[in-house]
């Protein structure tokens, strides 16, 4: 018996034992489920970019300092939300994995991580292209931004760190201590560059200062954070299939599998 | 407990002085990076004045990722660092007492010639007072997390890179307020707020990367 | 609605290049994860 479905009938035996959380805590039993789920999550955060956009570019009304340039607030917030929020997430599946010590949450926090540095991207990217037109510069040493870039480099460090560890229980711990002492630190480095900022430059220069808010603007950037957010469990999921396919590939459920087809 | 911690900076210093020679070359590094800036953004002293914190601030964060290096591996690869693991002595003091000792050869040493190297950017003797304080409480942090790192990578692919990537970005709010701290008195202000902040964070990580590192090192060896 | 025509829709007030840059560059990115995952997922159903 191969150690792979060893520890799947432990974790089948406590699944059937007790509660409906334990029974998919295993591989074998989520693979499914999370098939199962995840095109109602894309389907979803299509409905809510619909929307979203909808309301964005068709209902929300120009703004009287920035024109229309602000209309980027509508992907740059969201996207920063997300940035900030799956850092968190994945960071307490990791710290999960590690008490528990199950294999699903190192592979959830694995999961999440590309799209959640994929959203830091598009967050500073965004922030730049709303910044030039607002305040002349591609980049602006804001507080935020800053923040976001030094948040980037912390997802790429747990990518890189867990790429770099060929075992993956050996990866997914090391990964979640890592993103442990990230989830710290982040608020922290926020206090530190937020204080720097205000030293360096003033708080005139500060892209936190949105025009103010008409209630269809706050209606668009919140629907669109919600696609975003559907849209990232749709990702994980389909990416944490793809981790259980991989990692998984010697226990028997999957042999059998493959006899079927 | 204390033990532990002796037994440990007294084993980790009799090893570094028996090569005293590579402890030397952190240090020549510092110097020669703080020397390439002014190289590189010309001499105007009143520009290096301004960014004379900065530099010798990252110059310290980049010393420290070479010398972190050296602080689990040799251990690792002859198997001391299991034999600790087993032992009676707690982990987090034989920890304690490793960065305890990396520190005294590697941020120490920093700390001690960050004088020399104010005089050279013509810092003011209160600047230059106020950086040598803020090295020697910061330093301590950055072993401390560097710690954590170093464990981490132990015996991983791409190694030093990989530990830089990951302790770099943790390292911004110590640079952010030790190099604050110097800047601060150049234009008039105190620097105490600066140089209180970097005492909690030294209080922090005290408390907080020892645990890290131990669970890094647990990781290491399942 | 908010636009005369097509026209002023896309030009956004002569920031098109900054609004449009961001939801293209949005709209690559999730293009490019969504077909790794779908091309992940294919390699990882291949090789057994």
């Amino acid at each position: 018996m191969t150690l792979a479905s060893e520890s799947y009938s432990i974790e089948a035996e406590q699944g059937g034992r007790g509660s409906l959380l334990l029974r998919y805590a295993a591989p074998q039993a989520f693979y499914p489920l999370a098939g199962k789920m995840m095109p109602w999550f894309g389907a979803l955060a299509a409905l809510f970019a619909v929307a979203g956009l909808y309301v964005g570019f068709f209902v929300a009304p120009t703004d009287a300092q920035q024109g229309e340039a602000y209309r980027v607030i509508f992907i740059h917030v969201p996207a920063a939300w997300m940035s900030m929020f799956l850092y968190v997430i994945m960071a307490s599946w990791a710290a999960l994995g590690l008490v528990l010590n199950t294999r699903l949450s190192g592979m959830m926090a694995s999961a999440l991580a590309p799209t959640g540095a994929m959203f830091t991207f598009l967050a500073l990217w965004t922030g730049a292209l709303w910044g030039k037109p607002t305040w002349g510069t591609w980049w602006v040493w804001d507080a935020r931004l800053t923040s976001e870039l030094i948040l980037l480099f912390l997802y790429i460090g747990f990518i890189a760190l867990t790429n770099a560890i060929d075992d993956p229980r050996r990866a997914d711990r090391a990964g979640a201590v890592l993103a442990i002492v990230g989830v710290i630190n982040i608020p922290i480095i926020y206090f530190s560059v937020q204080w720097w900022n205000t030293l360096h430059q003033g708080a005139s220069v500060s892209l936190t200062r949105a025009p103010s808010m008409a209630a269809t603007m706050l209606t668009g950037m919140l629907l669109m954070a919600l696609a975003a957010w559907m849209y990232s469990i749709a990702a994980a999921l389909w990416r944490v299939r793809s981790i259980i396919l991989e990692r998984e590939r010697d226990a028997e459920w999957i042999q059998g599998r493959r006899g079927q087809e | 407990m204390f033990d532990g911690v002796r037994f440990a900076v007294a084993r980790d210093l009799r090893l570094s002085f028996r090569r005293r020679g590579d402890v030397l070359n952190y240090v020549v590094f510092f110097v020669i990076v703080v020397t390439l800036f002014p190289l590189g953004v010309g001499a105007d002293p009143n520009l290096l004045r301004s960014m004379a914190a900065g530099i010798v601030w990252v110059a310290a964060l980049l010393a420290a990722m070479l010398s972190l290096q050296r602080l689990f591996a040799s251990d690792y690869a002859d198997g001391t660092l299991e034999q600790m693991m087993i032992s009676a002595q707690p982990l987090g003091a034989i920890v304690v007492g490793k960065v305890v000792s990396h520190w005294l050869v590697s941020g120490l040493p920093l700390t001690l010639l960050a004088p020399v190297m104010g005089l050279q950017f013509d810092l003011t003797q209160e600047a230059i007072a106020v950086l040598t304080v803020s090295l020697l409480i910061g330093t301590p942090v950055l072993s401390l997390i560097g710690g954590v790192g170093a464990a981490l990578t132990l015996g991983v692919r791409g190694g030093g890179v990989l530990l830089a990537l990951l302790v770099l970005p943790l390292y911004v709010p110590v640079l952010i307020f030790g190099a604050g701290a110097a800047a601060q008195v150049l234009i008039g202000m105190s620097a105490a707020p600066h140089l209180s902040l970097l005492g909690a964070f030294l209080a922090i990580s005290l408390a907080v990367a020892p645990w890290a590192t131990c669970a890094a090192l647990r990781v290491a060896y399942d | 609605m908010n636009w005369g025509s097509l026209d002023s829709f896309l030009a956004m007030g002569g920031y098109g290049l900054y609004v449009w840059g961001s939801y293209a560059v949005a709209a690559l990115c999730i293009a490019a994860e969504l077909w790794l995952l779908a091309r992940r997922a294919r390699r990882a159903e291949r090789t057994q």
